[in-house]
């Protein structure tokens, strides 16, 4: 990755921030992106400004330069002035990493309008809003690119409770594909990485909690544990963000040049259990 | 800086040349010591040449040059005798196994309703179930050496969709990918992980042959390698003609290391975007 520079949504924590450090350590300079504020319908706490700063301290302790800023991919102005600017600094783009997501648990009986709503607009209109503003550095560079998209487990099965979720997520599977087509001439690369429960604030919450374990009164970590484990084939609760960090980069490098159009599960074989 | 897959064993079969010997050399160079076999022999139903033991010796002598240890052996995957007793001795002599990569194969061609007996039988007895039959002797090693592992299975674009005239290779290749789901999840108690690569046309002996080049232009009396060039890459969506050994070894290497130590039961293309083009 020496030389290259990545721009990374949802970079201040969980998966963005290791998609940042792992890229860096490899050689890459990185534009990290994240809202820094709460969403009306999340009932978790979101990164805030302390994280972003903290992401960036950890690619320039890696030797690396970083761009950080704040941008909401609802927003394709904040966010196409951001890549701008980044990609201005840093002096080209090659690599986009569209991770910034959210997940609200919702059956869909008692889902309402907005909780529908912000998560399409987050988790799938967000990741074409991210490679709206970042395509056009891609192609000027004229060196093709690679863009891995986070869609999820949920992008290529169906889980229940979480329908706009998995909505959006087979949505970006479908964003990935024809992008691959429409890209391919010019030597960029589209995929998807396809997560299983990722040990990240997104899923390490009460109301995922209670989600996973609707039997228990105030489950925790540890009551998630063992019900999330018995989702994967393999003997393990979730994966850590290092091993989605581990695939992009795979994705990211020359070694996957041939590599497009994929959806690549790193998912402990949920799709095959 | 330590290698990806450093102080690990690789079985590899049709390790003699093409894709098996660039596994090989690139696992090697990333730590790996080797167990290669090969049948280093021809078969009746192929139009082209097989490997040959000087194939299979050049193998050895990369791998040595690499600096890593080598057992390589003549066997033939559609004798689970001979291929457990290669495997034994390439075992008992570096001492353990983690890594098996089933890429054994042979391609002929012919309408599905025309193929003989023969020709469809060897293709599956080869293809399919002597990739059975690699990870059979294998998983025993594996279980034994107790530290998990990585099955790789070659697979191919024909494994995931159809093409017309190779319906016997079709079928082997679909066939491999639910052989690896079924092995990932009979295995993934025992953290083996099960995946397959599923290549599009890669540049070996086995495409590039006369047979093959009719295969994809039928319309031209005597089709040249350029000829296939050119038809070859109307079927990729990246402007290729078609992909190297190296880049089926790299993807090897990202599912055999530990870099992908969740990544299960998972078809991986190779494919320049064969599949959405």
């Amino acid at each position: 990755m020496a030389g290259k520079v990545a721009l990374i949504t949802g970079a201040a924590r969980g998966q963005g921030r290791a998609h940042a450090v792992r890229l860096a350590e490899e050689g890459a300079d990185i534009i990290a992106i994240d809202a820094c504020a709460p969403m009306a319908t999340v009932p978790y706490p979101l990164a805030d400004e302390a994280e972003l700063a903290e992401t960036a301290a950890l690619v320039e302790a890696a030797g690396r330069r970083v761009v950080a800023r704040r941008a909401d991919v609802r927003d394709l102005d904040s966010l196409t002035a951001a890549v701008d600017e980044g990609v201005a600094a840093l002096g080209r783009l090659d690599v986009v990493c569209a991770n910034a997501g959210v997940n609200t648990p919702a059956p869909m009986v008692e889902m309402t309008e907005e909780v529908w709503q912000e998560i399409v607009d987050i988790d799938l209109t967000g990741v074409w809003r991210t490679c709206r503003a970042a395509i056009p550095h891609l192609i000027a560079g004229g060196r093709g690119g690679a863009i891995i998209l986070t869609s999820s487990a949920a992008g290529l099965k169906a889980y229940a409770n979480i329908a706009h979720y998995t909505a959006a997520k087979h949505g970006v599977v479908g964003l990935m594909k024809t992008l691959a087509q429409e890209l391919a001439p010019h030597r960029i690369r589209v995929n998807t990485v396809n997560p299983t429960q990722v040990d990240t604030p997104m899923i390490m919450n009460e109301p995922m909690y209670r989600l996973f374990c609707p039997d228990i009164e105030n489950p925790t970590r540890e009551d998630f544990a063992p019900v999330s484990q018995a989702m994967n084939a393999l003997p393990i609760p979730w994966v850590e963000p290092v091993d989605v960090s581990n695939a992009v980069l795979f994705l990211a490098s020359d070694e996957a040049r041939y590599i497009t159009g994929v959806a690549l599960p790193v998912d402990a074989g949920v799709l095959v259990k | 800086m330590a290698g990806r897959v450093e102080g690990k064993v690789a079985f590899i079969t049709g390790a003699a040349r093409g894709q098996g010997r660039s596994h090989a050399v690139r696992l090697a160079e990333e730590g790996a010591d080797i167990i290669a076999v090969d049948l280093c022999a021809d078969v009746e139903t192929t139009d082209y040449s097989l490997a040959t033991p000087e194939d299979l010796a050049e193998t050895a002598a990369m791998v040595e040059k690499l600096g890593r240890r080598i057992v390589a052996l003549q066997a033939d995957v559609r004798d689970t005798d001979s291929l457990r007793s290669a495997l034994d001795r390439g075992v008992a002599e570096l001492g353990r196994l983690d890594i098996v990569i089933a890429n054994a194969g042979i391609l002929s061609n012919g309408s599905a309703h025309e193929l003989t007996e023969q020709v469809w039988g060897q293709m599956i007895d080869i293809n399919l179930s002597g990739v059975w039959r690699t990870c059979k002797v294998a998983i025993p090693h594996l279980l034994a050496t107790g530290n998990g592992g990585s099955i790789i299975l070659v697979s191919s674009v024909a494994g995931l969709r159809s093409y017309a005239g190779v319906g016997h290779y079709v079928a082997a290749k679909h066939g491999v990918v639910g052989l690896m789901k079924t092995l990932a999840q009979e295995l993934a108690p025992h953290r083996i992980r099960v995946n397959t690569v599923n290549p599009t046309q890669v540049d070996t002996p086995m495409i590039q042959n006369e047979s093959m080049y009719r295969l994809f232009s039928p319309e031209l009396p005597n089709p040249t390698k350029d000829d296939f060039a050119k038809a070859s890459a109307a079927t990729i969506l990246l402007p290729v003609d078609w992909v190297e050994p190296i880049d089926v070894s790299n993807a090897v290497l990202f599912l055999a290391s530990d870099e992908s130590r969740y990544i299960t039961g998972v078809a991986l293309p190779i494919d320049g975007g064969a599949l959405i083009i």
